[in-house]
């Protein structure tokens, strides 16, 4: 089927079971909801779709029916996922699954409907107030638009955590071919810890982010902090192209990726082994992988539609051992693979 | 000697005439002595006992003095962010539509930061149960002004009372809200004297009744004193509600279903 990115998450959406979608319409994202609304879920799975007044209300409705023990998830992009963050802070301090879609838009501010990647240190360093994670899987086409959505659903109630699709609005826009999965039927059993109704022979179930006794508070955070550690040790996923003979290295994620592609094409035909390293998940982030690369390139560039954010991660994986710098676009403007390669140059080879 | 009252087994079921609700556990409120929370807890737990749905109720607390609601419910809950509670309660009853949902807040909570959801929820007609403590204050945090202060009204932040020129008028939200297409039941109640419980507990039980018919959200509005946050002993504070209060948020159903009236 050839569709739009945002178009292929709300029919895998559907496909996956999901059993609510709460949201509100901005560029470069309104596609979404536009599909689920034509595209009768509620007759195919009974699946509900409801358009909130504001991002606010929509991630709190996601937090209740989270909480309820459904599947459910928003879309939106960059100005409204700032306005939702109150609401994911609390899902995560409550330990709730749920899939929060991000197609970014260049920033700050109400910034421009051009796709940026400007968000990624909102995605993966926390975003709202706390200390919490995201998990955060970043689709490079309409695809793993499609994909993405049932794995996310996956993690997210394996780790009873958020899950955030970062992606863009050149992803979302685009149009690609994509398969999907046969239709999963909702599934209607209740986890033991979800507010469905108290019945007589357990206690009741009580979903807050809030404990008044600090002790007992901080034994929360603790047990936090170690669900991301085994989600760190468990779910990381990356992909390299063309990284065996490398001597130099891409690392994008994304829309970026993509054009990486076309880069490393150019530069090798000048006879610069350039490779890609492409990190899946953002959040855990593969520091490991890009640190054992340390033995084998001698520089790496991270290329990002922002102005520089990843690149903080990388150089922490690097630790010094190698050449690491950032070459990026900002404002909704999408690098050349021309530009790429000689920011290659300049920045790692030459300088 | 056998005759005397204190050898006859008097607590057997047949001499019953009141004992606590079930919906409601054994932890101490932390309410002020005097505060109306505990007395509209105690309504909401007996008339869910009393319909036999306890097992059928999800209940959202409210950022605000009741935020530890659930603590002293024996029900199924969810803790809500500041003034999102109607957000919660709609994802909620989207996805359970069988089931009994109602939210519970304080007048900031519902009046002040969470009035898109209040007012969005009512319109949508979400077939839920809002009840709407209303002391005219922001107790939890120390009696600062809230939306629904009174004109002249002192608090911690109107330190020389409410000046509207300055401040604004207070909100009468639920009158705003018996206005919306959404709304199936609209009232006003209040809790200060035995009379007043058994209207309010009417009111809270019609609230929950509605749901059964799926015909719009059914609004509780119960007027209260914050004897701490207001500075007076609670008979005072009782009074200055009557005396102050009711006149500007007078008690009565505002908006009733078509058969009722």
């Amino acid at each position: 089927m050839l569709m739009k990115g945002n178009e292929a998450i709300a029919e895998a959406a559907i496909r996956a079971g999901t059993d609510g979608y709460f949201g509100y319409p901005i560029t470069p994202q309104s596609e979404v909801m536009e599909y689920l609304t034509l595209a009768k879920p509620h007759e195919r799975t009974g699946m509900v779709v409801l358009q909130a007044e504001s991002e606010v209300a929509s991630i709190n409705m996601l937090y209740g029916g989270a909480a309820a023990g459904k599947k459910v998830m928003t879309s939106s992009s960059s100005p409204g996922i700032s306005l939702m963050q109150e609401g994911i802070s609390y899902i995560a301090g409550a330990e709730l699954p749920c899939l929060v879609v991000n197609v970014v838009r260049g920033g700050p501010g109400l910034g421009t409907i051009q796709p940026s990647q400007s968000d990624y240190f909102q995605a993966t360093k926390g975003g709202g107030h706390g200390d919490y994670r995201l998990i955060t899987l970043a689709p490079s086409s309409v695809q793993e638009m499609a994909d993405f959505v049932e794995d996310a659903f996956d993690l997210a109630f394996k780790y009873r955590n958020p899950v955030m699709i970062l992606t863009d609005g050149a992803i979302g826009q685009m149009m690609e071919k994509v398969k999907f999965k046969p239709q999963k039927n909702r599934d209607d059993t209740a986890p033991d810890w979800a507010t469905v109704g108290k019945p007589a022979d357990r206690k009741p179930n009580i979903i807050t982010s809030l404990d008044l006794d600090p002790a007992r508070h901080e034994r929360h955070n603790i047990k936090l902090q170690k669900k991301y550690r085994v989600i760190e040790q468990n779910e990381i996923r990356f992909e390299t192209i063309d990284c065996e003979d490398a001597e130099y290295l891409f690392v994008a994620y994304g829309t970026s990726s993509r054009i990486c592609l076309k880069s490393m094409q150019l530069a090798r035909q000048e006879g610069i082994k350039v490779g890609l390293l492409r990190p899946i998940t953002l959040w855990p982030f593969p520091y490991e992988t890009v640190q054992s690369y340390t033995q084998q390139v001698k520089g790496m560039l991270s290329v990002e539609m922002s102005s520089g954010q990843m690149v903080e991660d990388v150089k922490l994986a690097v630790s010094g051992q190698v050449k690491v710098d950032h070459y990026g676009r900002m404002g909704g403007i999408i690098p050349t693979p021309e530009e790429i390669v000689s920011a290659l140059k300049e920045k790692i080879i030459g300088g | 000697m056998s005759d005397t009252i204190a050898n006859k087994n008097l607590a057997v079921a047949d001499n019953l005439v009141y004992k606590k609700t079930s919906v409601m556990n054994d932890t101490v409120l932390h309410y002020c002595p005097g505060c109306g929370h505990g007395t509209v807890h105690r309504i909401i737990a007996e008339v869910i006992e009393e319909m036999d749905i306890q097992s059928e109720v999800i209940g959202i607390a409210p950022v605000g003095c009741s935020v530890l609601m659930y603590n002293y419910m024996e029900l199924d809950m969810q803790e809500a962010a500041h003034g999102r509670a109607p957000a919660l309660a709609t994802g909620v009853k989207r996805l359970m539509p069988q089931k009994f949902v109602f939210t519970y807040q304080g007048d900031g909570d519902l009046a002040a930061i969470g009035t898109a959801e209040t007012i969005h929820a009512c319109n949508r007609g979400e077939n839920i149960t809002m009840i709407f403590i209303n002391n005219g204050i922001y107790g939890m945090t120390g009696g600062q002004m809230a939306p629904t202060t009174l004109e002249g009204m002192k608090s911690s932040t109107t330190p020389y009372g409410r000046d509207i020129q300055m401040m604004g008028n207070p909100l009468k939200i639920t009158e705003l809200v018996a206005q919306l297409p959404g709304t199936y039941y609209v009232t006003r109640q209040a809790v200060h004297t035995p009379a007043n419980v058994r209207k309010c507990k009417k009111a809270i039980r019609n609230a929950f009744e509605n749901q059964k018919l799926n015909k719009g959200t059914s609004f509780v509005e119960v007027v209260s004193n914050c004897n701490s946050g207001w500075k007076m002993t609670p008979v005072q504070a009782n009074k200055w509600m009557v005396e102050n209060m009711f006149p500007f948020y007078p008690l009565g159903d505002i908006k009733v279903p078509e058969q009722d009236q």
